[in-house]
């Protein structure tokens, strides 16, 4: 079984091809000197020679889908900003913190050069004249080992002024998180950036493209999404397509965590992979713990709403994820067991969302703190049966119409697909109800369970008086 | 005296430096003055707000957003046990409930010597490797009630100062950006493409 001291989690047993992970089984893969021995800073080089534009045009027909959670293409992405607007600014998102999500933290820890080369690639790409690399407080770690690789590279001429001898000029500056799960979404990121709170921004405008940073166009990519283009630029994005599927190319970096026998970071193959592969594969997790039954698992990070046995051969594929009704998010999986206490567990994620709930929105603030407060009587035993509609009500109020779910053949329920209409500046909101929504979807029964006997099954009436009635 | 000291003020002038605008420091900022003083004081609030040109409402405003801001002090190794769903399902519960009789303080508590502030804390990134704490922010994983017993012993008796430094310092190692080799920040003032990067070519 390969897994490495120095890069907990990571797993790569079997023969997947590797694009972002192929430095992790060497313990020194953060030093310049180690990157330069196995490839590093060729892509940037193969970049600069050929212009922006054919640069460009390769990361665009490579579709390179983010990963960060919405998976939009990088290079339609960098398209959107207006022709005339400048300076463009380059926001590297590494505020990693949905639940379930464990890779930016080990490419930021284990490879900062591949991401700092990947930065400047886009930048160069894009006409971007400033980086600003956000990672997230929590991760001090990632913060040396960043720091020390962009130290290392304006020494070596690979970051700054006339980078390589080219006219290309750009400089990187690390910039510090301090605890905030929001700031993750693009746009309070950028309110972040900008010394304020983390408050999202009010869409439109919907892409930071047009209006991000100080008002100027601005691009926000992923780590992981970054990270590819050292590969992609030295290797092509022929190559890159070869890897996955045609919608969904090249490999993604996949956490699967919970109930299984061997939880791990894989970078498997896009597209193909499928949900029983990662939690039953020997290359994978190996099946559930103690050889128990796998009753549901998150398939994309807190936020996505949950699936059951019925979709394990679905393939981790974002199209077909949303129509079976979840998402691919940030690539998270967390398994839960047949012994797994089900309202107890939705109450854990919606604790988080409520608890990470900026404020700005009422039906978030208040919707998110209620749904915790109802979740919270019903798994004490002092709930009543008339709080699992006010449950489905206080979500209705976050995400009006269908909330999307799976098909449940055991309910004979068909699935609902992704997304949802939402009341919320930002997905927050309707993160705090899609634990809530799954698991009362799939598992009412346990709900129901736990509501004492002596609850009454009517909700209270509270009869209203017309003013000076008596 | 909690205003930043004089290596700090220049510290926090070569920061600002760094961005188009002085008020995207605020945070570094922030951080800088929590290293100095193991928490923000008023006073560090209303220097930072001097230093990049806004209010002192505005900076604790900011300041009140984000979890790592402590504005009282707290011990010395800030205990931070992770509840989210990965290490919930894997005994979180067991394990905060061990912590707080070990240190014999609550959640949110700090112990009386002044050593170890335990707190709940949201997901750390390391799912695969729950459960999860953090000190000081680095990372404890696969922890068992025999590992934080050690560890917490460790951590009192000194053995780990080497690795893990005082609350308020978040990375021991800090980006320099070399005069000679900085390209300058992309003012908002000049309002031109980058030399490097060709504008589209006009439509006829």
């Amino acid at each position: 079984m390969n897994t490495y001291p120095w890069a907990a989690g990571y797993i790569d047993d079997g023969d997947r091809p590797k694009i972002v992970t192929s430095r992790f089984h060497l313990e020194d893969s953060y030093t310049l000197e180690r990157y330069h021995a196995t490839g590093g800073y060729a892509g940037l080089r193969a970049a600069l020679g050929r212009t922006p534009a054919q640069v460009h045009d390769e990361v665009r027909g490579a579709t390179v889908l983010g990963r960060g959670g919405a998976g939009f293409p990088a290079g339609v992405k960098w398209g959107l900003m207006p022709a005339e607007k400048y300076p463009r600014y380059l926001v590297v998102n590494g505020d990693e913190s949905e639940p379930g999500t464990y890779k930016d933290r080990l490419l930021m820890e284990r490879d900062p050069h591949q991401l700092i080369e990947g930065s400047l690639i886009a930048a160069y790409a894009a006409g971007l004249a400033q980086v600003f690399l956000y990672i997230r407080g929590e991760m001090p770690l990632a913060h040396e080992r960043v720091a020390t690789a962009l130290n290392e590279a304006y020494a070596a001429g690979y970051i700054g002024r006339n980078i390589l001898g080219s006219s290309f000029s750009v400089d990187i500056v690390l910039h510090w998180g301090a605890g905030a799960y929001v700031v993750g979404e693009e746009t309070a990121l950028i309110e972040s950036l900008e010394g304020k709170r983390g408050e999202p921004r009010l869409k439109p405008p919907y892409f930071p493209a047009a209006i991000g940073l100080y008002g100027q166009p601005t691009i926000v990519n992923n780590v992981e999404t970054l990270s590819n283009l050292p590969w992609l630029l030295t290797n092509g994005a022929q190559a890159f397509t070869a890897i996955g599927t045609e919608t969904s190319p090249g490999t993604r970096m996949v956490a699967v965590s919970g109930h299984v026998k061997r939880p791990g970071v894989y970078e498997i193959v896009n597209g193909t992979t499928t949900f029983r592969d990662l939690l039953y594969g020997d290359e994978f997790s190996q099946g559930i713990r103690d050889d128990n039954e796998l009753k549901a698992f998150v398939p994309g990070g807190g936020s996505a709403p949950w699936f059951t046995p019925d979709q394990l051969d679905l393939p981790f594929e974002g199209k077909l994820v949303g129509a079976a009704g979840s998402m691919l998010g940030s690539g998270a999986i967390m398994v839960m067991d047949e012994t797994t206490d089900i309202p107890k567990a939705a109450l854990t994620l919606t604790h988080f969302y409520a608890a990470e709930s900026c404020g700005q929105c009422t039906p978030c603030r208040e919707g998110g703190t209620w749904l915790e407060r109802v979740l919270q009587r019903i798994v004490d035993g002092r709930g009543t049966h008339a709080d699992l509609d006010q449950l489905m009500e206080i979500g209705e109020s976050i995400c009006p119409g269908d909330f999307p779910h799976a098909a449940s053949e055991r309910l004979g329920l068909a699935a609902t697909p992704f997304p949802y209409k939402m009341t919320t500046i930002c997905f927050v909101g309707p993160s705090a109800y899609a634990p809530v929504h799954s698991a009362l979807t799939l598992f009412r029964d346990e709900f129901e369970a736990r509501i004492p006997a002596s609850a009454t099954r009517a909700r209270k009436q509270i009869p209203v008086t017309a003013v000076g009635a008596h | 005296m909690s205003r930043l000291n004089e290596a700090n003020i220049i510290l926090a002038k070569e920061i600002i430096g760094r961005y188009p605008k002085a008020r995207s420091a605020t945070i570094p900022l922030l951080h800088l003055s929590q290293q100095q003083n193991g928490y923000v004081t008023n006073a560090a609030i209303a220097h930072v707000a001097e230093l990049v040109g806004a209010t002192s409402a505005e900076v604790l405003g900011t300041a009140t957003f984000y979890e790592m801001f402590k504005f009282e002090p707290v011990g010395k190794y800030l205990v931070n046990i992770c509840g989210t769903m990965s290490c919930q399902l894997l005994g979180a519960d067991e394990l905060m409930h061990h912590a707080e009789e070990r240190l014999g303080v609550k959640a949110g508590g700090t112990t009386a010597d002044g050593m170890f502030t335990l707190e709940h804390a949201e997901c750390q990134a390391a799912c695969t490797e729950a459960p999860n704490m953090q000190v000081n922010y680095r990372h404890c994983h696969r922890m068992t009630t025999n590992a934080f017993d050690q560890l917490i012993e460790d951590l009192a008796a000194g053995r780990l100062d080497g690795e893990i430094p005082p609350h308020g310092t978040l990375a021991r190692v800090r980006q320099q950006i070399p005069a000679d080799k900085a390209a300058g920040v992309a003012s908002l003032a000049s309002p031109a493409a980058p030399a490097w990067f060709p504008a589209p070519e006009a439509k006829p």
